[in-house]
């Protein structure tokens, strides 16, 4: 009972002090606001990235050929030797009367009579090849180096360049997140420092009073506590109902102006996103609040 | 000095006692007093005289140079941080300006001391009445400190100072800023809390009172107790 109404005091008068200084508990929000609507900016190209990196990791695959008039023993060596990797998650390997298939199926569909010059000839009777999925596309290089010191192995071909690029843009963004957010998270901490400091000169009176007639150090400070905690929440619920009405009309819009790429740009469904955006984001904003209210009180509210 | 049986147990008392402050003035100096349960003590010189040092140190709001302070049977040097606020609620504190809260009402100034320490709403409304009704102050209930005049506004501060039934009552110029009217009504309120049991402690200026109620006083100077006297007056030629 006695805690229940310690507890209740404590918020009663965290919800009063955040009224009281109102200007400066919504400067801190609106801190809090902007600082977790970039997050979630970030936190939406981000995550939707590393999806589509897992998308081409399934998809994008490294194709391995091997030298003339090889024999199949040797085709089965390299194959196993493959196999032995461990960053390997599937080989299948593609006979040269199956590539020419799949060739002629993707570059004569529609017009097979132009085939009739190749009578029955394959011209890719030295195409014979691996296909391989990598578990992790971030070790495709090591796993190119690799193949290519194999005797036998002839031409190693991986869409390298499109999978660094999308691993360095994400780092890249990754780091600018960063840096905007610790600036943001530091000013809004200042500010709701500032906010609790000027609660506790105005209470000042209070806070003698509370002393003097035996209120414990956890209730002296618990309202201020409660304060930033509030500045925090908020701070994190507008933000994620902007980006929850958002998300949907930003990834439909990318989608069309993206064109060709737009088979490449997969996103993740917005349930999916705010599963794991909306804790974090609230984990920021209240710990914010949190942080920036329990500094104050512990450099200003010294028994 | 003592004028106390030896083997009485004191509720409140100062072994030795020494104070000096960061400017090296010495507050106190080598002060032994001891108050005994129940008593009525009226603690008088002027200002610089280390009277209020005394309040501060049996509030545990300053700690001795030297010394021992007991109040309540705790020594207070030994008394930790978290066992402070414990300790406080076995006291009633007055001061001179009142330190009420002006945006709360006379009901809620008085509620204030039993929310911090956590009582139920139920406690709340059985007690605050009570002890307004025993201050006299039960039609003001929903008035704020600014319409009441300084002589209520001490009673509210009284109020509030005993609604957690305190076995000690320290009242640092209780009646400093009121007129003699004002003045004499507090002290027949402190006196009331007295016969019902509390340990009433009182530092004042107030020769009238002090030499009127025949209560005993202790007279301070320069940081020494000059004077102990059961049923004393405010010495002129001392002051």
């Amino acid at each position: 009972m006695k805690r229940i109404s310690l507890l209740w005091y404590s918020i009663v008068q965290g919800l009063k002090n955040f009224n009281r200084n109102r200007m400066f508990s919504w400067a801190s929000i609106g801190t809090i606001t902007a600082c977790l609507f970039l997050f979630g900016i970030f936190y939406f190209v981000i995550s939707n990235l590393q999806y589509m990196i897992k998308n081409a990791e399934t998809s994008v695959g490294v194709t391995v050929f091997f030298d003339e008039g090889i024999s199949q023993e040797a085709i089965d060596e390299i194959g196993n030797q493959i196999k032995a990797r461990e960053e390997v998650k599937e080989v299948n390997f593609i006979s040269a009367e199956q590539a020419w298939e799949n060739y002629k199926e993707t570059v004569f569909e529609g017009q097979e009579e132009l085939l009739d010059t190749f009578n029955e000839d394959n011209p890719l009777k030295e195409s014979a090849s691996y296909e391989v999925f990598l578990k992790n596309i971030e070790k495709q290089d090591q796993f190119v180096k690799y193949v290519e010191g194999l005797a036998g192995v002839r031409q190693v071909n991986n869409s390298e360049l499109t999978v660094r690029g999308l691993i360095s843009f994400n780092s890249l963004v990754a780091y600018i997140s960063a840096a905007i957010i610790i600036i943001l998270v530091a000013v809004a901490v200042f500010l709701i420092h500032t906010s609790v400091t000027m609660g506790i000169s105005t209470r000042k009176d209070e806070i003698k009073i509370m002393r003097l007639v035996g209120a414990s150090d956890f209730l002296v400070k618990a309202p201020f506590i409660v304060e930033g905690l509030i500045v925090g929440l908020i701070g994190a619920v507008i933000p994620l109902l902007i980006l929850f009405a958002v998300y949907e009309k930003i990834i439909s819009y990318i989608a069309q102006k993206s064109g060709d790429l737009g088979s490449f740009l997969t996103f993740l469904p917005v349930k999916e996103v705010f599963a794991s955006l909306t804790p974090v984001s609230m984990a920021i904003g209240v710990g914010i609040g949190f942080i920036g209210s329990y500094i104050t009180v512990r450099r200003h509210l010294k028994v | 000095m003592t004028i106390y049986d030896e083997d009485e147990l004191p509720i409140i008392a100062l072994e030795n006692v020494s104070k000096s402050y960061a400017s090296e003035t010495k507050a106190l100096q080598d002060v032994s007093l001891r108050i005994l349960k129940g008593e009525f003590v009226f603690i008088v010189g002027s200002s610089g005289s280390g009277k209020s040092t005394l309040i501060k140190l049996m509030l545990k709001e300053v700690e001795p140079t030297i010394g021992k302070v007991y109040v309540n049977g705790k020594e207070l040097t030994r008394l930790r941080r978290g066992q402070v606020p414990a300790f406080r609620r076995t006291l009633g504190i007055v001061f001179q300006d009142f330190r009420l809260l002006k945006d709360r009402t006379v009901f809620e100034n008085v509620a204030f001391a039993q929310q911090v320490i956590g009582a139920g709403k139920h406690e709340i409304l059985k007690k605050v009445p009570d002890i307004l009704a025993t201050v006299g102050l039960i039609e003001k209930a929903e008035a704020y400190p600014k319409e009441l005049s300084g002589g209520e506004q001490q009673r509210v501060a009284l109020a509030r100072a005993l609604v957690n039934r305190p076995s000690i009552l320290l009242a640092d110029e209780p009646t400093g800023n009121l007129d003699p009217k004002n003045s004499w009504e507090i002290m027949s309120l402190l006196e009331e809390i007295n016969r019902n049991g509390t340990t009433v402690v009182i530092v004042t200026h107030n020769r009238e009172i002090v030499d009127r109620m025949k209560k005993r006083v202790v007279t301070m100077k320069k940081g020494i107790v000059v004077s102990d006297e059961k049923k004393g007056g405010y010495s002129y030629e001392k002051n």
